[in-house]
């Protein structure tokens, strides 16, 4: 990775969170895209956003890019607060990779850039042309017409496009969405360059496990957040701790085996027979729950705690919220 | 007000028409198929005829091409790329709509007013060598190929603003540039009217219609630029 944001001259940003969203809520006539929608993600944070389809993600990266108002609620982005007259001075300090490239196809690589070097009035246009070229490995295609380019390709000719800006805060919605695993890897390794140099990602994505990899924290909405934290953290918050054991043969009596263990809090037995035991404590429970095992002859197969991804988690809280709705009517 | 973000609009959207050289052959097809029969007539005049030429004003008629011509460009500048998806990363940049707007509009100017001078100075050439000798005197008169100078940028500008302004607010791009045609022959109506001596031609008349143009051009982009509403070119809503 060679692209390097300039030091900021006037100190902006300081130490203050690079986005601080506070009750924001948009709504379209009677329709709500968000509502109540409450964060902050820190100076060179990776902060995935995720959610279904129509959740409000990327009206979300919109208003926060000004590019539609609120209808209520605050935000500070890049430091700058979120009103109508600053509109100019927060879009100087951020882009937005939107989910469709929206490149000029008539014209060549280095002329979609160049474009938008003088739209961000870059001081010295072809260097940050170049570096931001080099960034997504295309400093060979630079001459390429852009609509003879294929999917992958354009996609990294817009994300080169929303480097040449220097961005504080780079938004990226759904980056790499039809990008095949190869192209998408690609991305998110320069996705990991921009964190090392300091540039804060608000990222939106369906990928849960390029959100797991790349992600600091990530927060999933459903038009209002349901839940924000490291993913680790919400795996934790959503579900109990579980230890699955498989014996060879049933257990005669699994109660008397399980119960009052310390650490120990409930058990039952799965479709497959494997005794799920939820546990309180991770570093007592299974070398008790093992000698208890041994003690009653089972003939013990595994015994592995449960590991929950966070797709676990995004589809647990989907679905709670689709129980919600299927009551409410 | 930014010229190095009005520049790369400009630069853009000229290096678009330029690898797309039928967008402005088109431009120049329409009027200059509208000026075969007047030019005709003229190769046919007979020397006695120039005369009757000292109340016409046959040099005016080709007013209309730059109302006409650029109609169709600036019709398509906003809603096209909005079409295409290209208008929402240009708005994601410090860009400020009145500069978006002047640098599409200057775009859409200077091959209006290529095509327009260009199809003037060869009608000139062709009167110059078809017509008959006193015909040709009597129709290029002096103050009128200044009129033809100063009125073609008044014209194609304030047709340019009236185009974008539907542009603006068009989700379709056919129905867009079917309106600005239309919306641009009022600007034709009062040239041919002029031309034929019905609205009567003077320097005071002149004077008139240049000052309102130059208002209009002005209060054009202003318009323009409030009817460009970031949001609702976005999300298709107003805000």
């Amino acid at each position: 990775m060679t692209l390097g944001r300039s030091a900021a001259p006037d100190g902006r940003g300081g130490g203050a969170p690079a986005l601080v969203v506070e009750r924001l809520t948009k709504r379209f006539g009677e329709r709500v895209a968000f509502q109540d929608v409450s964060f902050e993600v820190g100076q060179g944070e990776v902060f995935g956003f995720l959610g279904p389809n129509g959740a409000g993600k990327t009206t979300t990266v919109r208003t926060l890019g000004t590019l539609i108002a609120p209808t209520s609620g605050s935000a500070t982005v890049a430091a700058v607060p979120l009103t109508p007259e600053n509109g100019v001075e927060i879009r100087r300090r951020i882009a937005i990779m939107p989910e469709s490239p929206g490149l000029y196809l008539r014209l060549s690589v280095a002329e979609n850039l160049e474009c938008f070097a003088g739209l961000y009035e870059s001081p010295a246009p072809h260097e940050r042309i170049g570096r931001a070229l080099e960034a997504v490995n295309l400093v060979d295609r630079a001459g390429d017409t852009c609509g003879a380019l294929s999917k992958g390709l354009r996609q990294r000719v817009a994300l080169a496009r929303a480097l040449v800006g220097d961005p504080e805060v780079l938004f990226l919605d759904e980056p790499t969405s039809g990008l095949d695993p190869v192209a998408a890897r690609d991305v998110e390794d320069l996705i990991d360059g921009l964190r090392q140099r300091g540039v804060t990602i608000f990222l939106t994505t369906h990928r849960l496990d390029e959100a797991e990899r790349v992600c600091d924290r990530v927060g999933i909405l459903n038009t209002t957040l349901r839940m924000i934290g490291r993913p680790a953290d919400l795996r934790e918050q959503l579900f109990a701790r579980t230890l699955a054991v498989r014996t060879l043969a049933p257990l005669a009596d699994p109660d008397a085996v399980f119960r009052g263990l310390p650490g120990v809090e409930s058990w039952h037995q799965d479709r497959s027979g494997a005794y799920l035991i939820s546990i309180s404590d991770s570093s007592r429970a299974p070398p008790a729950v093992t000698r208890a095992l041994v003690q009653a002859g089972a003939d013990v197969l595994s015994v592995a705690e449960s590991q929950h991804s966070l797709q676990d988690v995004y589809l647990e809280l989907i679905d709670e919220d689709v129980e919600l709705n299927a009551r409410r009517r | 007000m930014s010229t190095t973000r009005v520049r790369a609009i400009i630069r853009k959207e000229l290096r678009e028409y330029r690898r797309n050289r039928a967008i402005v052959v088109t431009m120049a097809i329409v009027p200059t198929v509208f000026l075969v029969e007047p030019l005709i007539q003229i190769f046919n005049l007979p020397a006695s005829s120039a005369g009757t030429l000292a109340h016409k004003h046959p040099l005016l008629y080709m007013l209309g091409i730059p109302a006409l011509a650029p109609a169709l460009i600036a019709a398509a500048s906003v809603v096209a790329e909005r079409q295409q998806g290209t208008l929402e990363p240009v708005l994601t940049t410090p860009i400020r709509r009145d500069e978006l707007i002047l640098g599409k509009a200057l775009a859409v100017l200077v091959p209006a007013l290529v095509v327009s001078y260009g199809v003037f100075g060869l009608s000139i050439a062709a009167i110059e060598l078809f017509a008959q000798a006193p015909v040709a005197s009597a129709v290029l008169r002096g103050p009128e190929l200044l009129a033809q100078l100063l009125f073609t940028p008044l014209l194609a500008t304030w047709s340019i603003w009236v185009a974008m302004a539907i542009s603006a607010r068009s989700s379709d791009i056919r129905v867009a540039q079917q309106l600005s045609t239309l919306a641009s022959l009022p600007s034709v109506l009062v040239s041919a009217l002029v031309s034929f001596d019905v609205i009567h031609a003077n320097l005071r008349l002149a004077v008139s219609l240049g000052i309102a143009l130059l208002l209009l051009d002005r209060l054009g982009w202003w318009v323009v630029s409030a009817l460009f509403d970031r949001e609702r070119l976005i999300t298709g809503t107003r805000s």
